[in-house]
């Protein structure tokens, strides 16, 4: 289905990914780990081409993403949803404005301009809404919800483009505990009841053991770890976080209870 | 699973709701669109009729005029790097009047923008009667300014000079309050919290964080002001608007000559805008000294 190979990204000297190579065959949910500045981001973006690969070729079902430009880049995009840190929704619109702006890739700059979304899709937008448990905030502006409810807007636009692939860049970075397994647990949902796949970029271990079926682990721009969750023992993780032997899990975690067992442990110590 | 039809049934509401709202907005738009495409229709048709020679009738010779300039400028083009240097100096004393007169007027409109942004003046009762004063000095034409001026002080370029200031004073005590308003109040309140006095908080808290476009708005008023001193010039101020005066009205034969001068003015604009892009990039990012991005 989807085909890395070779894929680099270098701005000048720097090389943000290098020559990164993997195939998914079949829907999944894949957790990308690694440190801030390790690649993460770029890799996600090269796949939504909101940033063009320097080297090396994308394939999705036979189709050669990598180079395209204009109408067909935007039809793919469409079809790749992304979801980010800071929600990038736009502040000042309603709820569902938000939602259908997932749809901008079928209609014309005049449509958009007189705001002509079509009674069916305001439809779906609201039972997509309703889906993630937002409903109720629909003719709310965006600014005005929270963190954790802004976020699920953006999966809401997300599934309103109907994608095939689901990119999510540090999903829940921004949010606190209680809302990150909310959102965490809808896209496992969407997932798992859509059979879409589903990409999203963590920093902590624990989510991606406990929501993904695959692990990617990449290191200052190569990928180092590929594999089932259940592999990625500690000196892997070692490896991926490039620490040493100090290194415990609980330091890359935001769980309440692990954060808690490191205080006491560091107590002890 | 026994919440299924409550569940429907609020999700509707909500629809019905949202699809009220969305009708609402819609129509506000429509009376919004008429309103704007009548009074369109209404404001041509009156400007038509009161003029001359008619919209229609004269459409056609629109582009007599530059053409008539362009192809003489053609014809000698030769010439053009003579005049170039001929009008050199009369283009440095109208840039000359226009940066002082945006100095002068920055720098009171900067004061009296802080003093008439609420949340910031330092006496909230003269927000008003201020912005009054400010709207006064925007209204009056600085045209009529400066022929008033040049009656008392006689020609030259002090009177074009305070007649732009004046204006300029309005214009961007207007735009810099705006700017203000948009300031976060945080560090005013933080230097508030160690006793600063009004002046070191609008100092310290505010200007550093609206600088650039502040900037930005001072050098687009140069750029307006350079054209407004070259204005002044046909009324007796100096500079190179008494000299396009001259080459424009004698009559065919020096159109040349005024190609140059606006070719002249054309340059000028252009080194402004990008000294401005310069400038206000050298603000925002800060300087590149001692960069160390990774």
């Amino acid at each position: 289905m989807l085909r890395f190979h070779d894929v680099t990204k270098s701005f000048g000297a720097n090389i943000a990914v290098d020559a990164a190579s993997f195939t998914v065959d079949k829907p999944m949910m894949i957790g990308v780990i690694g440190r801030s500045g390790a690649g993460k981001s770029t890799l996600l973006r090269m796949l939504n081409l909101l940033t063009d690969s320097t080297f090396g070729e994308i394939t999705y079902d036979g189709l050669n993403v990598t180079n395209l430009r204009g109408a067909a880049k935007r039809s793919w995009q469409s079809q790749c949803a992304m979801i980010f840190q800071q929600f990038n929704l736009v502040p000042r619109m309603d709820v569902v404005s938000n939602v259908l702006h997932g749809t901008l890739n079928k209609h014309s700059t005049f449509s958009t301009l007189f705001n002509l979304f079509p009674d069916e899709d305001i439809n779906r937008a609201i039972d997509i809404l309703d889906r993630l448990g937002i409903a109720e905030h629909a003719p709310k502006r965006a600014e005005a919800l929270s963190g954790g409810q802004q976020q699920r807007v953006a999966i809401a636009r997300a599934l309103m483009q109907d994608p095939r692939i689901i990119l999510a860049d540090e999903p829940i970075a921004s949010l606190d505990p209680m809302n990150a397994q909310v959102v965490m647990q809808s896209l496992r949902d969407i997932h798992e009841e859509d059979d879409r796949m589903v990409i999203a970029n963590l920093h902590t271990l624990d989510t991606a053991r406990r929501y993904c079926d695959r692990v990617i682990g990449m290191r200052d721009g190569k990928i180092v770890f590929d594999g089932k969750p259940e592999l990625l023992t500690t000196g892997a993780a070692r490896d991926i976080y490039g620490a040493d032997a100090s290194f415990s899990e609980a330091a890359t975690s935001t769980q309440i209870d692990t954060l808690n067992a490191q205080k006491s442990e560091m107590a002890s110590a | 699973m026994t919440d299924a039809s409550l569940g429907d049934t609020s999700t509707q509401t909500i629809k019905d709701v949202y699809f009220a709202q969305r009708r609402t907005k819609r129509l506000l738009n429509t009376i919004l669109l008429v309103l704007f495409i009548a009074m369109m229709v209404a404001g041509f048709r009156t400007a038509d009729a009161r003029n001359a020679g008619g919209f229609f009738d004269g459409f056609t010779s629109i582009l007599d005029f530059p053409g008539d300039v362009v192809s003489e400028a053609i014809e000698r083009f030769h010439l053009l790097p003579g005049y170039l240097i001929k009008y050199f100096p009369s283009l440095i004393e109208t840039v000359n009047i226009a940066a002082a007169s945006t100095l002068l007027g920055a720098l009171i409109g900067l004061v009296l923008s802080l003093m008439v942004t609420r949340g910031l003046a330092p006496v909230p009762a003269l927000v008003g009667p201020l912005r009054r004063v400010l709207d006064v000095l925007r209204a009056v034409p600085e045209i009529v300014i400066a022929l008033v001026l040049i009656f008392l002080l006689g020609g030259g370029p002090i009177p074009a000079m305070i007649a732009i200031a004046l204006h300029t004073i309005g214009a961007l005590g207007k735009l810099f309050s705006e700017v203000n308003e948009n300031a976060s109040l945080n560090p005013v309140e933080g230097l508030a919290s160690v006793g600063a006095s009004w002046s070191q908080r609008m100092i310290l808290g505010v200007i550093p964080q609206v600088a650039p476009n502040y900037l930005s708005y001072a050098l687009l008023r140069f750029e307006i002001n350079i054209r407004a001193s070259a204005i002044l010039g046909f009324v007796g101020a100096g500079g190179i608007g008494y000299d396009l005066r001259n080459t424009i009205s004698w009559g065919q034969g020096k159109f040349d000559e005024a190609a140059a001068i606006f070719l002249l003015l054309f340059l000028t604009i252009v080194v402004v805008d990008q000294l401005s892009s310069v400038l206000r990039n050298r603000l925002t990012h800060g300087a590149k000294i001692g960069e160390a991005h990774p």
